[in-house]
């Protein structure tokens, strides 16, 4: 008898790369792919087996460990937001010149809307850079099918292989029908020379990935997630991922509309249905979720004679992610009236939790910036860019993991003071500590607080790579030890910390306070 | 059928357990399910919502399409307003009558009570003050459920409430039996 379990898109992931043999999920928490981690943590096969599934201390750490673990043989899965994939590019795109040893699978979840996030990049933009196959799941049950395909896919081919989620699927939930956990992989290291991308290497490894090209799109061709679905149509529709269920969603709500379809779910494109829908309809619309991936190599491949629609004509939104209205819209599907919106409303914006320790440190660090009229804070990506907005609103800038140091050394190199950088502990060992070293190596005049909550809070709570190292970290970087100064960050500590960042921001050099105290959430999940 | 259920609050609430059970009760009877939930930053003291999509057919888009919501559950009265334009005229709102203030800006309470009430379908309490009165302070999401439970349809109360009791049987008998004395206090304020 099938067993049926009620998953999150992110839950099927992990579980169908247990069962399909893993060995390691290398991650380092983002919404919305930190479940897929957290659910192997917790599962009972991955505890019985030893599956490797700590958290790396970012992307680029995970991302190389787990090309080792290929390199031994094993199939290692790595996961991480949308923005992770700049993090890890180098070894990712350099990962598919190696090729593979142990299947390897790179899980991006992206973020189109921006729920959680600074931008809405396309990872299949990476996937066609790195030359490499994407899976893209349509829902929760191909999300677990996929990855065993993936897998498979990956060890064949010996290259690495992109799975592409977005939010909505990562983040939803439905029952889905689990199959059998197979075995892992048996430890085999690699004795291929391939790995060693001296440039003689390399050239030869380059073209190997250029001889793979065919096979990746054979292997779409002949995808069972890729299907055409034909109709006695004028219109013809690519619809990519979870792109397919809004057009199937709409379509049945009007059964005079009629459109034959594309789903695709397995890329590079396979060319040769999508000319076969070409030649059956007179237009096309493509349907994808993110960047117009799709849409512009669908145009490329007609050529201009051919009309296409898609994000870049406006007919479906530029930015933001797709939704069953929007995507009816374009189909020419008329939506059902709801009721007229609301007139008494106002937006609620997160905030920063009661009693958090970050509210004393930015209530401290404004009573101080307050006497300088030059002075910026520059923030960084955790729950205290909540800082920036009332009643703080204290930061200058927020880009990417790490920058508010490395911002801050910049603007104090161009004369900026007082410079002052606001980084969380786990942001601070996925990407500050080495823009520290460069400060330290420059003698910037720079105050760097690292708000430590001893967890990384804002995706829920996982463990800090850096926890009870960070005076170690900052001393052995270089920073003068009287110069790294602990707080508590309470109500009543704000005098002492006042008169720390004063003196502090007085000293010519790098300086480093680390304000520590539990985050609120971790606190309360441990009194329960 | 299908039943599309538009559920919100503000992050912390608790309306994620509200669509466990939820989502417990229709596995149990056999319904197909798709249920879209935030998580991530808007958790903080924001606006959150889930879509919960139930149906005796297969359920193709996670969102629910504008207009088609049969019901929203609320446990913030603003909150509840936030998402009418996804509300069927047929539809109802369910909802907490007394308001989450977190904001600088919150409107005039009796503005979004007279416009909750100019509803076609509403059903409104103060939850909160009853389940504290029935000594089940941690149970006014389950009171809301309770509310709810009359409305749904595609759902009995009676598979409801015993999701309810199979949803918190890892918490101890206690726990289950506070929730399912608030789940019938609601039951019973919808009049049935």
């Amino acid at each position: 008898m099938s067993i049926r379990k009620l998953l999150l898109g992110d839950e099927a992931i992990a579980l169908g790369a247990i069962h399909a043999g893993l060995s390691g999920v290398y991650a380092y928490p983002g919404t919305p792919s930190t479940e897929i981690t957290e659910f192997i943590q917790k599962d009972p096969v991955a505890r019985e087996r030893g599956i490797h599934s700590r958290w790396c201390t970012n992307e680029k750490t995970a991302m190389e460990a787990a090309l080792g673990m290929s390199y031994a043989g094993k199939r290692a899965l790595v996961c991480m937001k949308h923005v992770g994939m700049n993090v890890c590019a180098d070894a990712f795109v350099n990962s598919a010149v190696t090729g593979v040893n142990g299947g390897l699978v790179v899980l991006a979840a992206d973020d189109p809307s921006m729920h959680s996030s600074q931008n809405e990049q396309d990872s299949r933009f990476y996937a066609k850079f790195a030359m490499v196959p994407v899976f893209e799941p349509s829902n929760q049950q191909e999300a677990y099918d996929m990855v065993a395909k993936a897998f498979t896919l990956s060890e064949e081919l010996k290259t690495p292989v992109l799975m592409r989620v977005v939010t909505r699927l990562a983040h939803s939930r439905a029952a889905v029908e689990l199959g059998e956990a197979h075995a892992e992989n048996d430890f085999r290291p690699s004795e291929d020379r391939g790995w060693v991308l001296l440039p003689a290497i390399a050239r030869r490894q380059y073209v190997k990935l250029i001889e793979k090209q065919p096979q990746m799109e054979e292997a779409s061709a002949w995808s069972a997630f890729n299907r055409l679905e034909k109709e006695d149509a004028d219109l013809g529709v690519v619809a990519c991922g979870i792109a397919y269920n809004y057009v199937k969603e709409a379509l049945s709500a009007d059964p005079a509309r009629k459109a034959s379809i594309l789903k695709l779910s397995q890329y590079p494109l396979p060319a040769g249905a999508l000319r076969e829908l070409a030649a059956s309809c007179r237009e096309i619309l493509v349907v994808e979720d993110g960047q117009p991936v799709v849409e512009q190599d669908v145009k490329a491949l007609l050529g201009a004679g051919y009309p296409v629609r898609g994000r870049l004509t406006g007919d479906l939104p530029r930015t933001g992610e797709l939704d069953p209205d929007s995507v009816a819209a374009s189909l020419g599907v008329k939506g059902a009236a709801g009721l007229p919106a609301a007139k008494t409303l106002a937006a609620r914006p997160p905030q920063l939790c009661p009693g958090c320790g970050h509210r004393d440190v930015y209530k401290a660090l404004n009573e101080v910036a307050a006497e300088y009229p030059g002075a910026r804070i520059f923030g960084d990506i955790g729950c205290y860019t909540l800082g920036a907005l009332p009643p703080f609103r204290a930061l200058a800038s927020c880009v990417d993991m790490g920058a508010s140091i490395t911002m801050a050394k910049g603007a104090a190199d161009a004369g900026l003071f007082p410079a002052i950088a606001v980084i969380g502990d786990s942001t601070f060992t996925h990407s500050g500590m080495t823009g520290l070293l460069d400060a330290v190596n420059d003698g910037s005049p720079l105050t760097v607080v690292i708000s430590d909550n001893l967890t990384t809070a804002m995706t829920g709570g996982q463990d800090s790579a850096g926890t009870s190292k960070y005076e170690a970290i900052c001393t052995g970087l270089g920073v003068d030890p009287a110069h790294v100064r602990v707080v508590v960050p309470t109500p009543t500590n704000i005098p002492e910390i006042t008169r720390i960042l004063r003196e502090e921001i007085a000293y010519k050099g790098v300086s480093v306070i680390i304000p520590r105290r539990e985050c609120m959430q971790t606190l309360k999940r441990k009194k329960k | 059928m299908k039943t599309d259920i538009i559920l919100c609050g503000v992050g912390g609430q608790g309306i994620l357990s509200i669509a466990t059970v939820l989502g417990e009760a229709a596995t149990a009877s056999g319904l197909q399910l798709k249920q879209a939930e935030v998580h991530g930053m808007s958790q903080r003291g924001g606006d959150v919502q889930s879509n919960l999509r139930l149906s005796t057919e297969p359920i193709w888009s996670d969102l629910i399409p504008k207009g088609q919501a049969d019901l929203i559950i609320s446990m913030e009265p603003m909150e509840a307003l936030r998402y009418l334009p996804y509300l069927s005229p047929e539809g109802r709102v369910v909802t907490a009558s007394k308001p989450l203030v977190n904001i600088p800006d919150y409107p005039d309470l009796a503005d979004i009570i007279a416009e909750l009430e100019a509803l076609p379908n509403v059903s409104m309490m103060d939850i909160e003050t009853v389940a504290l009165e029935n000594k089940v302070p941690r149970g006014a999401n389950m009171v809301l459920l309770g509310m709810t439970a009359p409305f749904l349809g595609i759902l009995t109360p009676e598979a409801l409430r015993a999701a309810v009791a199979r949803v918190f049987a890892p918490k101890g008998e206690a726990v289950v039996e506070a929730d399912l004395l608030a789940f019938d206090l609601g039951l019973q304020a919808s009049g049935k």
